[in-house]
């Protein structure tokens, strides 16, 4: 069976860029709270959400909406509203972590496809039983947090497809339970949709052209002149547990699992997804094209093997133009 | 209001732990949380010697609960999380879906953890109608999440189960895969030599300019700032928590415990020791906002 390639948009443009490098599936936000990119000038209002389905549609291509941030008590009626926003807007599958508006879907909109957000932080099989019996939910994004043998031994054992992450920023706290960010902040990914928020980082020029990054009080990191600097979330930090100053949770990389593209394919995964709908259109349109040919690679059978210029196009556009196999190598752990 | 004391999150000798929890039976607590919610390969304390201290704690007329892994990654962890849900004595804290789903599937009551994600009052419903008895507050709530859940399940005509919410102690604040005390040794986790026994509070790092921030405890990330609600009792009370827990640090709990049940007992806040309470007032985690409860402190006390 083939993989399918679900990629990121935050904008019209990155959505085109994506559909002419040959995405399967894009997902989106809609420009309000209810999703995990949350930030400013980026997602589509509800107009804009139906022209991207049309867009989409038009070349026989899917959309799918996140709506994967958790709403308190007083806050649910805007999160409903956005899901029957996108029932209206006729988007393909909805995808989603917080379990009353699963609830909510699947008693208003049956027929839009629920998909478990990695949000909603199910790692075992145990728990994806939880949401395929309570909410029939028909596939789940799995948290960046299992080895990939792991990842093989649930697909195997899951009551639905799996999905995972394939490219982009890495997330090393399982997601859903991370309150790094609103720890400094006051606002997470779970309930604000974003994490350590441009409006809380400040950088200070010091002499010799060394700079510091803080995220509101608390310095994140400092950088001799010359040194790239990376956006200042607490996760890719350097801190200090003796004298020296390491990245004491991890590096400023990307994730990059092209050379277990195969291995995936034989678990059985579903879908791959890349991460970044706070890129732009360049970003999609050069991660995606390379992830088309790759899987159109794979397609053919004829052995599979990552072209350098692959991996060279995917490594400009990193997150500190570095990649790494993350958790899905046990040696990441 | 009860006080709990929360499952121990550190890696600490058998013996250490034995001895922990001796003491802690003097203590006014009322309801102990046992087991291991970090870190499988943390095997100083097995089931059945929880089990044992459970039932020792238990016949001195406490409560037990005992507590399930926060994180669950391999077939192994999901068989020993079947044992624990099976033991068919105590309740168990349900710290993810998995353990959620084995009680719904043996039909066996539970409180839902603290990492479960429960945001508005109508998840609580569905997960009580899965067994959900006891609700403890995820560490990013406060009171203006807690007042509008209370107000939305009774405009809703729901029961409310039992509140508990974390008053004293490092805050939880994440998860991995990655063990990060392995990481700072430069160690594979694989390969990590129990290395976390040698930090019984964690391993706390620090800001380039010296502020202290977070506390590494394997594969979870901690505040290192403690959080605090002690002068906020009389609100937690209007605010209808049943339970107050501590959790436990290799040194002093006791103490937090009787300043607890000393201010619970006289109907009083308990003067602040700690250092952050943001996340209670609806703020940062971090911050320490003076809260109006400050002026009902006896001094000294």
């Amino acid at each position: 069976m083939t993989m399918e390639l679900v990629c990121p948009a935050g904008s019209p443009a990155a959505l085109t860029a994506a559909l002419e490098q040959g995405a399967d599936a894009i997902y989106l936000g809609l420009r309000n709270p209810t999703n995990a990119r949350a930030f400013p000038g980026l997602n589509f209002a509800p107009e804009n959400l139906r022209l991207a389905v049309d867009a989409a549609h038009a070349r026989g291509k899917k959309i799918y909406l996140a709506l994967n941030t958790y709403p308190t008590s007083d806050q649910m009626a805007l999160w409903k509203s956005s899901i029957d926003i996108a029932a209206e807007a006729g988007v393909d599958a909805l995808i989603m972590a917080e379990m009353s508006l699963l609830d909510y879907a699947i008693r208003h909109h049956p027929g839009i496809p629920r998909h478990l957000s990695v949000q909603g932080s199910a790692t075992s099989p145990a728990a994806l039983r939880f949401f395929h019996e309570q909410f029939g939910i028909s596939r789940a994004v799995l948290p960046r947090v299992l080895s990939l043998s792991q990842v093989e031994r649930v697909c195997e054992k899951s009551p639905v497809g799996i999905e995972v992450f394939a490219f982009g920023s890495l997330c090393i706290m399982v997601e859903g339970r991370c309150q790094l960010s609103s720890f400094v902040t006051g606002r997470s990914p779970n309930c604000h949709g974003v994490c350590s928020p441009a409006e809380y980082v400040h950088w200070e020029e010091l002499p010799g052209g060394r700079r510091r990054v803080r995220l509101g009080e608390v310095l994140i990191d400092e950088f001799d002149a010359g040194e790239s600097a990376s956006y200042p979330t607490v996760c890719k930090g350097r801190y200090r547990a003796g004298d020296t100053p390491f990245y004491a949770l991890e590096e400023p990389t990307s994730l990059n699992t092209l050379e277990l593209l195969p291995r995936l394919a034989q678990a059985g995964v579903v879908a791959l997804k890349i991460e970044g709908r706070q890129r732009g259109p360049a970003y999609v349109g050069s991660v995606t094209r390379v992830w088309r040919e790759a899987l159109d690679t794979l397609e053919r059978k004829e052995g599979f093997v990552v072209r350098p210029q692959w991996q060279e196009a995917l490594a400009h556009v990193a997150e500190g133009h570095q990649t790494t196999l993350g958790p899905y190598h046990r040696s990441w752990h | 209001m009860k006080i709990s004391l929360g499952p121990l999150q550190y890696f600490w000798r058998k013996s250490e732990v034995m001895d922990f929890y001796r003491e802690a039976a003097n203590w006014p607590v009322d309801v102990f949380y046992l087991g291991e919610t970090v870190c499988s390969k943390r095997r100083e304390m097995r089931l059945k010697d929880w089990l044992e201290l459970g039932a020792i704690l238990a016949d001195q007329g406490r409560e037990v609960v005992l507590s399930t892994l926060a994180l669950v990654e391999a077939e192994s962890e999901l068989a020993a999380l079947q044992r624990l849900v099976d033991n068919q004595r105590f309740a168990v804290e349900a710290n993810d879906l998995s353990s959620v789903q084995l009680c719904r599937e043996r039909g066996v009551p539970f409180v839902g953890g603290p990492t479960l994600n429960i945001y508005n009052h109508e998840t609580l419903a569905l997960l009580q109608r899965s067994g959900l008895t006891r609700l403890v507050l995820g560490v990013d709530q406060g009171a203006p999440q807690l007042e509008a859940l209370q107000r939305q399940a009774q405009l809703a005509g729901h029961d409310f189960p039992e509140l508990e919410i974390q008053g004293w102690g490092r805050l939880p604040l994440a998860y991995s895969a990655r063990c990060f005390t392995a990481r700072a040794h430069d160690v594979p986790k694989d390969d990590c030599g129990f290395c976390c026994l040698e930090y019984p509070d964690g391993l706390p790092v620090s800001t380039r300019e010296g502020q202290p921030f977070l506390t590494l405890n394997g594969i979870q990330v901690q505040s290192t700032a403690c959080g605090d609600l002690g002068p906020e009792l009389n609100e937690l009370a209007v605010l209808g928590v049943d339970i107050v827990r501590v959790a436990p640090q290799r040194e002093g709990t006791g103490a937090v415990v009787q300043r607890f049940a000393e201010a619970l007992s006289q109907g009083r806040t308990a003067p602040r020791h700690g250092d952050c309470n943001g996340y209670w007032h609806g703020g940062a985690g971090m911050a320490q906002i003076s809260p109006t409860a400050i002026s009902m402190q006896v001094p000294g006390a």
